[in-house]
């Protein structure tokens, strides 16, 4: 190979002018970071809500649940951010069109929302697994002491689900990181964004991929690692005894 | 809201749009999903082996591809390959890779690593006695898994199998960022020429949204018909 490795070319100044190229690519990292994170709790709290949905009596609820797990997993991502980017803000009224595209880091609002909401399905799926996998002797013994609906998801099924599917979760977080970087095709200036554009500007590609690839592979351990004692710390003693006993997919 | 929509884009664009683009996608679909079958199960293979060279090799290439966004993996191959090429022929200069070619070539490699994982499961589903008993009958290694655990393994996988092939159908929208010209690519192309982004993108949507949903209730059907037997 007669590529010329410059790996000091990570601490000149970026033509950016706000600092290293190092720099540069940890301020990507954080955006992807941040980025991951609001869609993170959006893809939790629409996911949790879609699942249980998916999975309660009413007949209605089911085909709610499942007509929007069904539209967000099989239109692909990348689509998707388009729809919110371009698309959303022609079709809705003219004013408040107007205002969402001039909106300020309106790249980071849609990579959230976007990736939020694809994620979301996903997570909607591991919530009914989870529940579905549990016995059916524990909704009829909510039932049979005079426990709502409500009530029995709130005490009696919710807290064992999310135990369940902790580790599938871990790794919907882990995608859900890693998934962020497609929303720098509108703009948002991410880990591998960065990365494309210190290419650019430097001519030096591998030593740009290869620090975006560490800072990605370094982000995936510590996650890894968080959420492997997170689960620790919530398991039920003597129930599901180590998480090592339960598959992941 | 739809009354100033111009439905005659996408007319006119057609034969663009799926004789250009959408054939393009199906081929890098179908020849990557063949490609990445085929060394997934080598990986699987690897890791199951009981050489432990081979084992370390394909769990940290699996773990490794597994951490990467799949736009990462496909700027590190667009980049690498002519250089790979050069060292390979030993040629004076990078050698140049067209654009199908890398997009297939990173696909192949990325999806391995997701299919070795469905391999893997599938191999380690067959009982191991099948295993030890094809081996007291004489077969030698590739025998056992030539005649005996791949078939199986294969067979009880598919579903899996074509579903992730439908997750790659959905990923190879991602060369939009190297500008090749796959439904997407013709879409956005045509999108940007015309200024008709709203009709195109949801034309788009459309498409993905009827063959992916279309691909998965087969793949449903498929499973229930394995089920039973």
């Amino acid at each position: 190979m007669n590529y010329k490795w410059n790996w000091g070319i990570l601490f000149e100044v970026s033509p950016e002018g706000k600092g290293t190229y190092l720099e540069m690519l940890l301020s990507g990292l954080m955006w992807t970071l941040t980025t991951a994170f609001f869609a993170w709790m959006i893809a939790l709290l629409l996911g949790v809500t879609i699942g249980v949905l998916r999975t309660l009596p009413s007949r209605t609820g089911r085909f709610v649940g499942n007509a929007y797990v069904e539209l967000f997993r099989n239109i692909p991502l990348l689509v998707q951010l388009f729809l919110w980017y371009f698309v959303v803000p022609e079709l809705v009224p003219e004013r408040f069109g107007d205002w969402l595209k001039q909106l300020p880091n309106a790249a980071f609002y849609n990579g959230v929302l976007g990736v939020g909401l694809f994620m979301s399905a996903r997570v909607a799926e591991q919530v009914r697994t989870g529940i579905e996998s549990l016995p059916v002797g524990q909704r009829m013994a909510s039932t049979a002491l005079g426990m709502t609906t409500a009530q029995t998801y709130r005490y009696v099924l919710m807290p064992m689900v999310f135990r369940i599917i902790f580790p599938p979760l871990t790794s919907e977080l882990l995608n859900t990181i890693k998934n962020t970087s497609v929303a720098l095709t509108i703009g948002l200036m991410e880990l591998t964004a960065r990365a494309r554009s210190m290419q650019e500007f430097s001519f030096q590609v591998f030593e740009a991929f290869t620090v975006a690839t560490l800072l990605y592979l370094f982000t995936n351990m510590i996650v890894t690692i968080l959420m492997r004692r997170l689960e620790k710390s919530i398991a039920v003693p003597g129930y599901l005894g180590t998480s090592a006993n339960v598959v992941v997919h | 809201m739809f009354s100033n929509f111009d439905f005659d884009v996408i007319a006119r664009s057609w034969p663009y749009l799926f004789k250009d683009g959408m054939s393009f996608t199906l081929m890098l679909t179908g020849l990557a999903t063949a490609a990445g079958i085929v060394l997934g199960t080598i990986l699987a293979l690897m890791r199951l082996s009981k050489f432990v060279v081979l084992q370390k090799f394909a769990t940290t290439y699996v773990n490794i591809i597994r951490s990467l966004p799949l736009v990462l993996v496909i700027f590190w191959f667009y980049f690498l390959l002519p250089y790979i090429g050069q060292w390979v022929l030993g040629s004076e200069r990078p050698m140049a890779v067209g654009a199908f070619m890398s997009a297939l070539v990173t696909f192949s490699l990325f999806e391995a690593a997701y299919f070795s994982e469905i391999m893997r499961a599938g191999i380690q589903a067959v009982p191991s006695g099948q295993f030890a008993a094809a081996q007291a009958l004489g077969m030698r290694y590739h025998q056992v898994m030539g005649y005996i655990v791949l078939p199986q393994a294969f067979r009880a996988m598919t579903p899996l199998l074509l579903t992730q092939s439908i997750i790659l159908f959905q990923d190879t929208s991602l060369v939009y960022v190297l500008s090749l010209t796959d439904f997407l690519g013709a879409a956005s192309k045509v999108a940007q020429r015309d200024g008709r982004l709203v009709e195109m993108y949801i034309f788009a949507a459309l498409v993905y949204f009827v063959i992916s949903f279309g691909a998965s209730m087969l793949v449903k059907r498929l499973q229930k018909k394995i089920a039973v037997r």
